[in-house]
């Protein structure tokens, strides 16, 4: 099979992520799609550190560092300065943690997508505060342990749809991707890259220190939460349009993606039932968008 | 062209003059009119600007912050609890050293809920690293808007124009628009030299440990003591333009009076009235209007002040558990001089409640009457 991925490098070594973390390799990958001319916006995340403390910094783009709350209004705020400069062809990505996204950033998202601000919001989805010692957020899945959800009482609220609450918004562009599927992830930054108004894209990008795992399962849990239906991996255009792009082939229940992890080490049989059984209906929901798109376009 | 327009037209006069590049905007009364005269602009084309009508005030600071990092003139508006809400932003913008300017409708925050003018909200952000300038009529907030952008890009510090609520915001007055083509003279085009660049790219607002913060934050506090060279340089710079000129501060029959009163804000006008007519009765009154709040004009507060037996400080705002903000800045100008005259804090008109003529007559006359302050702060025309 043909490498696609782009050989050149727009992330530098010398960051400080920790060993196996998503965020990291999801950097690299989407400003490998997007290439030089992008900005990109971090608010206060993981990522506020792993660029490296000033004066360093480790990717070969500008980087506008930005309060936790406003990494899509200082996206739209940076493409409005460029445009009226005549600058238009700089693309403008948001890149933010699920603490910024779906939490105290989800009200400045809302905003540049109801505008349709021409900007990629990317949401780099740890499930949990991780930068600050791995508290739960609303992407936190149910069941999990986190230093807020201790075992005793985890996490006891499914995690927010954020794909959904995009979607709803009715832009032209919102998709999952993960690192387990790299080109996928690569296809789905170019494309969004093309498309003008706001582009919303959701990678699930595992924290191996928050997880609790081994730095070297990243990618497979990735691809074991995909498989098991736990993290659809899809599109969807206008709002309307769903596609499903990686069709899980076969039938895993969701404790082989669950049992790597020592956040779930405490989950119980009917634990592990009620999450395969939520798995399964979201699927089916999924499913069923993505063929009920399929009619109305006939 | 002369017109007669509201505090906040003047506003978007002055910021559609100055060519603002990008507006970031969000409803909040007074301040609507200001951003709605800037979208007819907009929408005629009388502006070439990016308006950007954020869902709320946070990210209306946020996104002119934003577009100023990018290379673009950007302009706000706010009042009150919008401006409380876009203080992480407003911290910001100095820590960033964004010359992003603000205007902001003085109004007293709730609750109980309030529409009308007192100082507290702006008065609130004093800290921060933002230039303060109180004006007192709608000429003086036109010009001041046009001064404020050339101020922020020559001390890359931003700039907060203030003006009372409705008694200015909504009162229209006869208001001179200067041409656009003198305008520009007077304004060049906005050029940050550190921006966000392809050709060099740098990250902006990183992590910074405390080797390298603390210099930037000795940094602000100079640009701050420096721009009052550079604030007094533009109001020249103004008058060789435009023939008009405030000060940073301003002296009003001051030279052998006995009492000086100092004013910010509107209740200049109707004290200036008064001192005319305490003067014809004899009474040797002046007034001090201070329009320059940060950086704190020291040396005209000093030299001015000193001169008089007895100050009385006007202040519509109140810092709960200690005194009236202006009272406490002029203290501070004053500690230390020897013979320094007893300073009387009258708060007054909190929440819009008028401020009269007579409040300023009685004002003067226990001033005049009284040695020295019988407490810390006099509270005028409470209602128990």
């Amino acid at each position: 099979m043909r490498f696609t991925v782009p050989e050149k490098e727009l992330m530098f070594p010398g960051h400080v992520a920790c060993p196996g973390c998503g965020g990291a390799l999801a950097m690299r990958l989407a400003l490998k799609a997007l290439g030089e001319k992008t900005m990109v916006v971090i608010p206060a995340c993981c990522w506020t550190i792993i660029d490296g403390p000033f004066p360093m910094h480790s990717l070969h783009v500008p980087v506008y560092h930005t309060a936790f709350e406003t990494a899509a209004i200082a996206a739209s705020g940076i493409k409005a300065g460029l445009d009226i400069q005549g600058k238009k062809d700089i693309t403008v990505m948001a890149w933010a943690g699920d603490g910024g996204t779906l939490d105290i950033g989800i009200q400045a998202l809302s905003g540049a997508a109801e505008r349709n601000d021409d900007i990629i919001y990317t949401c780099y989805d740890n499930e949990a505060y991780m930068n600050t010692g791995i508290q739960r957020s609303s992407a936190t899945p149910k069941g999990a342990w986190t230093t807020t959800t201790p075992e005793k009482t985890p996490k006891l609220e499914p995690k927010k749809n954020i794909a959904e609450i995009m979607i709803a918004h009715r832009i032209p562009y919102v998709a999952t991707a993960t690192l387990s599927y790299p080109e996928d992830l690569i296809n789905k930054f170019k494309k969004a890259k093309s498309i003008k108004g706001t582009k919303f894209i959701h990678v699930l990008a595992p924290c191996p220190t928050g997880w609790k795992m081994a730095p070297d399962l990243m990618i497979k849990v990735c691809r074991l939460a995909v498989e098991t239906k736990i993290f659809p991996i899809y599109e969807c255009e206008n709002g309307i349009n769903y596609t499903i792009n990686i069709m899980p082939k076969n039938i895993i229940p969701v404790s082989e993606y669950l049992k790597v992890q020592g956040r779930f080490s405490h989950l119980r049989e009917k634990d592990l039932l009620e999450i395969q059984k939520t798995a399964e209906q979201e699927w089916e929901l999924l499913l069923a968008k993505s063929r009920w798109q399929l009619a109305i376009n006939k | 062209m002369n017109k007669v327009i509201t505090g906040n037209h003047a506003v978007s006069y002055g910021a559609q003059l100055a060519r603002s590049q990008v507006i970031a905007a969000y409803p909040i009364t007074p301040q609507t009119q200001v951003v709605e005269l800037l979208s007819e602009f907009c929408a005629s084309g009388k502006l070439n600007a990016k308006f950007i009508k954020v869902e709320s005030e946070h990210s209306a600071m946020a996104a002119c912050l934003a577009a100023s990092a990018a290379g673009a003139r950007a302009f706000t508006a706010t009042s009150a609890h919008g401006l409380a809400l876009m203080h992480e932003m407003l911290h910001w913008a100095a820590g960033a050293r964004l010359p992003v300017v603000l205007a902001n409708i003085n109004r007293a925050m709730g609750p109980g809920w309030s529409v009308w003018t007192d100082q507290n909200d702006s008065l609130s952000q004093r800290d921060l690293g933002w230039i303060q300038l109180y004006c007192e009529s709608n000429q003086e907030v036109l010009d001041t808007t046009i001064q404020a952008f050339k101020i922020a890009e020559k001390v890359l510090l931003p700039v907060m124009i203030i003006l009372d609520a409705f008694v200015l915001s909504h009162t229209s007055e006869p208001v001179d628009i200067p041409e656009q083509e003198l305008v520009d003279k007077f304004l060049p085009p906005y050029d940050l030299k550190t921006k966000l660049d392809l050709a060099n790219p740098k990250s902006y607002g990183a992590l910074t440990n405390p080797d390298h913060y603390y210099e930037m934050r000795y940094k602000i506090a100079k640009a701050q003591s420096e721009s009052l060279k550079v604030i007094k340089e533009v109001d020249l710079d103004f008058y060789e333009h435009f023939g008009r000129k405030y000060g940073i501060v301003e002296t009003y029959r001051c030279d052998d009076a006995k009492v000086i009163l100092v004013t910010s804000g509107t209740i200049t006008g109707t004290a200036r009235t008064i001192i005319n007519e305490m003067r014809e009765r004899g009474r040797k009154v002046g007034l001090l209007k201070q329009k320059l709040f940060r950086p704190t004009p020291f040396e005209e507060l000093r030299s001015i002040l000193y001169k008089a037996q007895k100050i009385a400080v006007i202040d519509r705002n109140i810092s709960f558990g200690h005194s009236g903000i202006f009272a406490q800045e002029i203290k501070s100008a004053l500690y230390g001089l020897a013979g320094a005259p007893p300073i009387f804090d009258y708060i007054i008109g909190i929440g819009g409640r008028d401020v009269t003529p007579d409040d300023i007559r009685e004002i003067i006359d226990n001033t005049f009457k009284t040695e020295a302050p019988q407490e810390p702060i006099i509270w005028r025309g409470v209602r128990l």
